[in-house]
């Protein structure tokens, strides 16, 4: 994909909690070929040294119990540490985004705008250096909600609100995947993270709680009536309209978002048509089917319309 | 040699003539001015074409919305439309709808220099 983001446990973000979680790995690397290392020398030396009387219990215990179980209640405090600070934060300050696994796709709710809250798909924004608390559930099966880059995974289960905290201090955008298998499509179940300077994040959350309103030249009127006549509306939402269908993503800025079909492709107006018209092809198995009636200067005009909703 | 031999010979001379062009069918490579094939193939990722079409060498361009760009040297016809020259390829590639209305094929915004690359990756 173009200019793919981020996702990478060896790349975390600065001030985020995939730093700890980083750090852990190397040391534990360095620890395991510490291990290794006089492992092989023992072993070596042995074999060097050739037959000789040691004292048995006393490398049994040291070796076997005592290094091991030092080493291994160590790490356990350090890991269960790193644990605690990925859902720490608890505060009334702390902005909260609802994020709810569907197969395949995320929907993402923002306490704004009126009751309803801002709903987006796929996306999520943060401000800069300050604690998000994301609130995590299912719709359907089990999913894993995973930012390696950024934070730990945590699992979304039906039924239950699992929670995350997550921050960054750099601005970036990161690339998030579902980490636990949920179907057909688990590997095209994909997000990005935007961190962005707290005056541009709530410049974007405001615009987001705003009606819909595409930049095509208002006079035509094709892709828009074709959206309705087409049937997109009973399962697209698009605030400002008549369209309020919750089985798939909320669509009000859509040609504002960094991907389609949850990471399957970029978006710009030919991959909008593509994916209109070969959803099956490019995501066998999505609840969404082909638009395969449309004719071609349809299909332009309904992927135009849908690009100008910014 | 008898007019009748004569006949014979000059309208297997003549076949001879058309198979050997047959046999020649297959066009030599367009050259696009200034295209690099290279970056050609670049430009065909980072703008996903393969979204809607399947194209050789591009990976996950397994779209079935546009043509099988495959062999596209030997194509006749741009869209089935406008002879494969690669002046008119890279105008399609730039802006498809001003050359047939009834495509659908976005205008893409793909630049010139894009677009003379991309043509020369079609055509390699």
């Amino acid at each position: 994909m173009n200019g793919t983001p981020v996702q990478s446990t060896l790349d975390p973000a600065p001030g985020s909690a995939a730093w700890p979680i980083g750090e852990l790995g190397l040391v534990l690397y360095a620890g395991a070929a510490v291990i290794l290392a006089v492992v092989c020398v023992l072993a070596i030396s042995g074999v060097v040294a050739g037959p000789r009387r040691v004292g048995a219990r006393r490398w049994l215990l040291t070796g076997g119990l005592v290094l091991p179980g030092l080493l291994l209640v160590a790490l356990f405090l350090h890991a269960l540490g790193i644990g605690h600070a990925l859902v720490a934060h608890e505060g009334a300050d702390a902005l909260r985004i609802h994020v709810t696994g569907k197969q395949w796709w995320w929907e993402v709710r923002y306490e704004a705008g009126d009751d309803a809250g801002v709903l987006l798909a796929n996306e999520l924004h943060i401000p800069l250096g300050r604690p998000v608390e994301i609130l995590l559930d299912s719709s359907d099966v089990i999913h894993s909600f995973w930012v390696p880059s950024l934070a730990g995974k945590v699992d979304m289960i039906p039924g239950r609100t699992t929670r995350l905290v997550v921050q960054a201090d750099r601005p970036g955008t990161w690339r998030g995947q579902c980490a636990e298998y949920c179907g057909a499509q688990h590997a095209l179940m994909a997000f990005h993270v935007v961190a962005e300077p707290v005056a541009d994040f709530d410049a974007w959350l405001a615009h987001q709680a705003r009606d819909a309103a595409s930049s095509v030249d208002p006079g035509s009127r094709l892709g828009r009536d074709l959206f309705f006549r087409s049937g997109c509306a009973d399962c697209h939402a698009i605030r400002g309209t008549a369209a309020d269908g919750r089985l798939g993503p909320g669509l009000t800025h859509v040609g504002s978002r960094q991907s389609l079909g949850a990471g399957v492709l970029g978006n710009h107006v030919g991959t909008m048509a593509g994916w209109i018209a070969g959803t099956q092809e490019l995501k066998p198995g999505s609840l969404m089917p082909s638009s395969t009636s449309l004719s071609g200067p349809e299909l332009r005009a309904l992927a135009a319309w849908l690009q100008g909703l910014e | 040699m008898t007019p009748t031999r004569a006949a014979g010979m000059s309208s297997l001379v003549a076949a001879g003539i058309v198979l050997g062009a047959c046999a020649q069918s297959g066009r030599d490579a367009p050259v696009v001015a200034r295209g690099d094939a290279e970056r050609g193939r670049a430009a065909l990722i980072a703008l996903e074409c393969g979204a809607c079409h399947r194209i050789p060498g591009i990976p996950g361009a397994r779209g079935t919305v546009g043509p099988l760009l495959d062999g596209y040297r030997e194509q006749v016809y741009v869209a089935g439309r406008i002879p494969n020259e690669p002046d008119a390829l890279v105008a399609w590639i730039r802006n498809a709808p001003s050359l047939d209305p009834g495509t659908a094929m976005p205008d893409l915004d793909v630049s010139e220099a894009e677009a003379r690359d991309i043509a020369a990756y079609l055509y390699r």
